[in-house]
């Protein structure tokens, strides 16, 4: 009776936490002060530099900016998605030459830059200026912010129709032929069956993708859309003001961590019935 | 006036290949030049996220998250325009009338390693994760102090596990450089950008450009390819 109640009693504890200052301690705190240091001091700098009459000339522009980010970065995941959904299914085919088309659509937006494709569309399109015009599509290609989307979205429909093909290939087979010994079709087994399972996987590679495209937007302001970054690259062109730069990077940083705490909270969610 | 295509892609004075080979030249220096700094730095940051001192835990925590929050160019940014005023702000308490000039490579540089190193430290960490504590205890239980149990018996084991993701972090890398000719550096796109507003010939010459960016990526994955093989034969070796 009592070895019984002994053995129950014997738990797996944690070791006990090191006493002292062992050397992994000192490392520790002397990083947390550097980070302390840095970020008080850039909390300093900020106070030291503030100037409100800045903030009200650069304020709202840079609100502004935050919309053009957000627009940009909502219609090419949009746009993204649904382009997706035809190159994932040729990238499933069987037919050699659509897989391998697919493929080639894939490898290329994931093997160049993203900056590359944009540069490619934004500076390229004018090297087919007569033939844009003759089809009437020069109105759309000349205008900064559509280059933008056009190339996002295209590169994103790459990435997303990987995230799509692999959520979709790691249901197991057996759904597919269950669904079929049932009597559905295979429009019906992929609406009904594969992919509400397939989804469950595929939400963390999306909402990291829009965590990427939303990092990756800023570069935009490359070819001069007034995205958030390109109201702090205007606001620093002008104002030779460092704090033009911190202010944008902790606006990213904020939206970026509110993305990832929100992603991280749906996964708990629609995974609760997977828990044991 | 209207040069061939041919005479514009060749190499020599009326065509663009040797300064696009040599913009090339500065992307492949600049990742390789990378690498090993963003893999050391990335190491030890694993190595702080799963030390058993919370502070180390934390002050590794803030990196990944900061460096893998912030846009990669609003960081190199911060960095290139902010970095020369502490820079210059420090050594003006020692030498009133110095001034600092930033090398974009430099810049670049440093800006790659630090943000390879926050995601390479995610590969790391779930490494580590990966590898029994018995391999840990093995190691000490033969007699091996704990520096010498990382080195042979764990370190082995992570490039093997780690290897398919930071094949990952070495291709995001690779495309990361072109980000760097925004700041000046002479890389393959800007080469490229030089070429096409010279010769109005954009879409040839930003083609070439992506072609360059899609032969290196070919080329590194034989490489990788070739070192998994390697990797894959020293351990069934065993």
């Amino acid at each position: 009776m009592s070895v019984a109640a002994d053995a129950k009693n014997v738990v797996e504890r944690p070791p006990p936490r090191a006493r002292g200052w062992p050397r992994s301690r000192i490392v520790g705190y002397v990083l947390i002060g550097v980070w302390v240091a840095a970020g008080g001091g850039i909390v300093a700098y900020l106070a030291f530099a503030w100037n409100s009459e800045l903030f009200a000339k650069y304020g709202p522009s840079y609100l502004q900016g935050l919309g053009v980010t957000l627009s940009l970065v909502g219609i090419s995941i949009v746009l993204g998605a649904i382009l997706s959904l035809p190159v994932a299914y040729a990238r499933m085919s069987k037919n050699r030459v659509l897989s391998g088309l697919a493929y080639c659509y894939v490898y290329f937006f994931r093997g160049t830059p993203l900056l590359v494709q944009t540069f490619l569309v934004y500076y390229g399109v004018g090297s087919f200026k007569p033939q844009l015009e003759m089809v009437g599509l020069w109105g759309f290609f000349r205008e900064a912010f559509n280059c933008g989307v056009f190339a996002f979205a295209l590169n994103t429909a790459a990435y997303q129709a990987e995230i799509l093909r692999g959520a979709i290939e790691s249901v197991p087979r057996g759904q597919w032929e269950g669904a079929a010994s049932l009597g559905l079709h295979k429009l019906q087994t992929l609406w009904k069956i594969i992919l509400p399972q397939a989804l469950v996987v595929a939400l963390r590679p999306y909402g990291n993708e829009l965590i990427l495209m939303i990092k990756a937007s800023a570069i935009v302001a490359i070819i001069t859309v007034y995205d958030l970054m390109g109201m702090a690259k205007l606001t620093y062109a002008r104002t030779f003001d460092i704090q033009a730069y911190i202010w944008v990077a902790v606006v990213y940083l904020v939206i970026v961590e509110v993305l990832r705490h929100a992603i991280e909270w749906i996964e708990r969610r629609i995974t609760i019935h997977l828990k044991r | 006036m209207q040069q061939s295509v041919w005479t514009l892609l060749s190499w020599g004075p009326d065509g663009w290949l040797d300064d696009i080979a040599s913009g090339a030249a500065v992307t492949v220096l600049l990742a390789l030049a990378t690498l090993p700094i963003g893999l050391t730095i990335g190491f030890f940051v694993a190595l702080g996220k799963q030390s058993e001192e919370p502070s180390l835990r934390i002050a590794a925590n803030i990196y990944t998250t900061i460096f893998r929050g912030l846009p990669e160019l609003v960081t190199l940014f911060l960095f290139f325009f902010g970095g020369p005023l502490i820079l210059q702000y420090l050594i003006r308490l020692v030498r009133p009338e110095a001034t600092i000039d930033v090398n974009a490579f430099v810049a670049g540089m440093i800006v790659l390693a630090i943000i390879f190193s926050a995601y390479a430290s995610e590969v790391f960490l779930s490494a580590f994760r990966a590898i029994p504590k018995g391999q840990y205890e093995g190691g000490y239980a033969v007699g091996l102090s704990y520096g010498q149990t990382m080195r042979k018996v764990i370190l082995p084991q992570l490039v093997r596990i780690a290897f398919p993701g930071l094949e990952n972090c070495w291709l995001s890398l690779l495309k990361d450089t072109s980000l760097v000719s925004v700041v000046g550096l002479a890389e393959t796109l800007r080469q490229a950008g030089v070429a096409a507003r010279v010769t109005k010939h954009t879409f040839l010459f930003f083609s070439v450009a992506a072609a360059v960016f899609l032969i290196l990526a070919v080329i590194s994955s034989f490489a990788t390819g070739a070192i998994q093989r390697s990797l894959a034969q020293r351990d069934a070796r065993r």
